[in-house]
């Protein structure tokens, strides 16, 4: 049986993990490759790496780090930021990565999702979706979500946009809930609910993360695939093996590392 | 290494030289058919990849080492799809060096395609390559296509129905599992392939 995944999101800046999502004050971390080893010895099952100085300032992604980790890893690891169009995909991918993730690019010009899926097949595209329920109690997708000077409502409604990248060939969605995103108070469920009810490809549940329960919770009631989290395993307040015990006492498959 | 695009050839040597291994990376005929061990990963589609293998002239490359030679051969992903002898994904006719069809696996509610992430392994029988994996470790996989077991099968997996995970033939062997994000089962995988000695 396939096990659900857990995800850690590492923040990466000027070749180094930083940490403060979405804040403007980044504390570093470390060195990318000494917290890749961490995660993957602590039994993560792939890895996120978003380059945050990429999409709001207009550069892509460097691509020595990620040949230096891909050389260094060997479970799987997604990139996101600063990848907006074929040529971008291709160095990364080609640097070792075995996804790239794209939110903006994909709003501004959706063709770039058929043309990913075309050129390196479904497997390596995922969709990054920001959204947010507005006061009309409809959820609507934001973009460049990296800086909240620039985030802006795209009108799109997040389950018209689920729908269409699946059908432009997107491989996996990761859903980003940016009301419960830093809140720690739990995985937004009724959202996560109503995508994955029109979601056929793989979804990740993202934002909100803060006690292992909240964690079972989203397995459990929204049958995501996979949970990604950044801050409550950056600071060590929830354990990978921990976890990964608490899920497992509560029926929920996971990989033992 | 069997250069047949895909943007995995890079992970793959990379594990390969975490095990003390310095492979080639070519699309030359004349160095494959005089490999001493070859790998062909590949990712994407079959029909890419079968693509690749004709243009440059590789396929009579890789007759010559597997048959006339007996080189041990292991196909990853794509690389162990085209070793069937048809695929459903884009109509194509593989290799046929081993017998049986390469389908899409069941789509259904609760279900996902592509069957991504960490997957339990069965392993059928004894073998060399299954040497310290036991059964129900788990490896990643992603794709959505896969062989369906048969008697060359020495593992499955299952996502909605059960499938060919590992393969061998005499020489000749093939992983839909991706051995080189796949932890220590694909580490130890990859380190019994190096040291196979196919009768």
């Amino acid at each position: 049986m396939l096990s659900r995944r857990i995800i850690p999101c590492l923040d990466v800046r000027g070749g180094r993990v930083v940490k403060g999502v979405r804040f403007r004050d980044h504390v570093d971390m470390g060195a990318i490759e000494e917290l890749a080893l961490r995660y993957r010895d602590a039994g993560a099952d792939e890895l996120v790496f978003y380059d945050i100085g990429a999409s709001p300032e207009g550069r892509a992604v460097d691509v020595d780090w990620v040949r230096r980790v891909s050389d260094l890893l060997d479970i799987p690891f997604c990139v996101a930021g600063g990848i907006d169009g074929v040529e971008r995909a291709r160095a990364v991918l080609h640097a070792g990565a075995d996804k790239v993730s794209i939110n903006t690019p994909a709003l501004q010009q959706p063709g770039l999702v058929d043309a990913l899926a075309a050129e390196f097949g479904s497997q390596c595209v995922v969709l990054g979706i920001d959204s947010v329920r507005d006061p009309d109690g409809e959820w609507r997708v934001r973009s460049y979500t990296g800086d909240p000077a620039r985030t802006r409502s795209e009108g799109r409604r997040t389950l018209d946009w689920v729908r269409e990248v699946q059908q432009r060939g997107a491989g996996e969605i990761v859903l980003n809930c940016m009301g419960s995103d830093g809140v720690r108070a739990g995985y937004d469920i009724p959202q996560l609910q109503a995508v994955r009810a029109v979601c056929t490809v793989p979804l990740v549940a993202s934002g909100g993360a803060g006690a292992p329960d909240h964690f079972v919770a989203v397995f459990r009631e929204a049958d995501v695939d996979a949970a990604l989290a950044a801050s409550v395993f950056h600071t060590g307040a929830i354990a990978i093996p921990d976890l990964k015990d608490h899920l497992s006492a509560h029926g929920i498959e996971v990989r033992r590392a | 290494m069997v250069d047949a695009g895909g943007a995995n050839l890079g992970s793959v040597r990379a594990a390969l030289e975490r095990l003390g291994a310095t492979p080639e990376l070519t699309r030359d005929p004349a160095r494959i058919a005089a490999a001493e061990r070859l790998l062909l990963p590949g990712v994407g589609a079959a029909a890419p990849v079968m693509a690749i293998l004709r243009e440059h002239g590789l396929v009579p490359a890789l007759r010559e080492a597997v048959f006339a030679r007996g080189v041990p051969l292991l196909g990853i992903c794509i690389g162990m799809q085209v070793l069937f002898e048809h695929s459903e994904e884009g109509a194509v006719d593989g290799l046929g060096w081993l017998p049986g069809r390469v389908r899409r696996l069941p789509a259904a509610p609760g279900l996902r395609l592509p069957h991504m992430g960490w997957n339990a392994l069965q392993p059928r029988r004894e073998h060399p390559l299954l040497d310290g994996i036991a059964a129900g470790q788990q490896a990643y996989f992603v794709h959505s296509y896969a062989a369906d077991p048969g008697a060359d099968t020495l593992a499955t997996c299952s996502h909605g129905r059960e499938f060919a995970a590992l393969v061998a033939r005499a020489n000749l062997a093939g992983v839909q599992f991706h051995p080189e994000r796949s932890g220590a089962v694909g580490a130890r995988l990859l380190a019994n392939f190096l040291r196979w000695s196919p009768a």
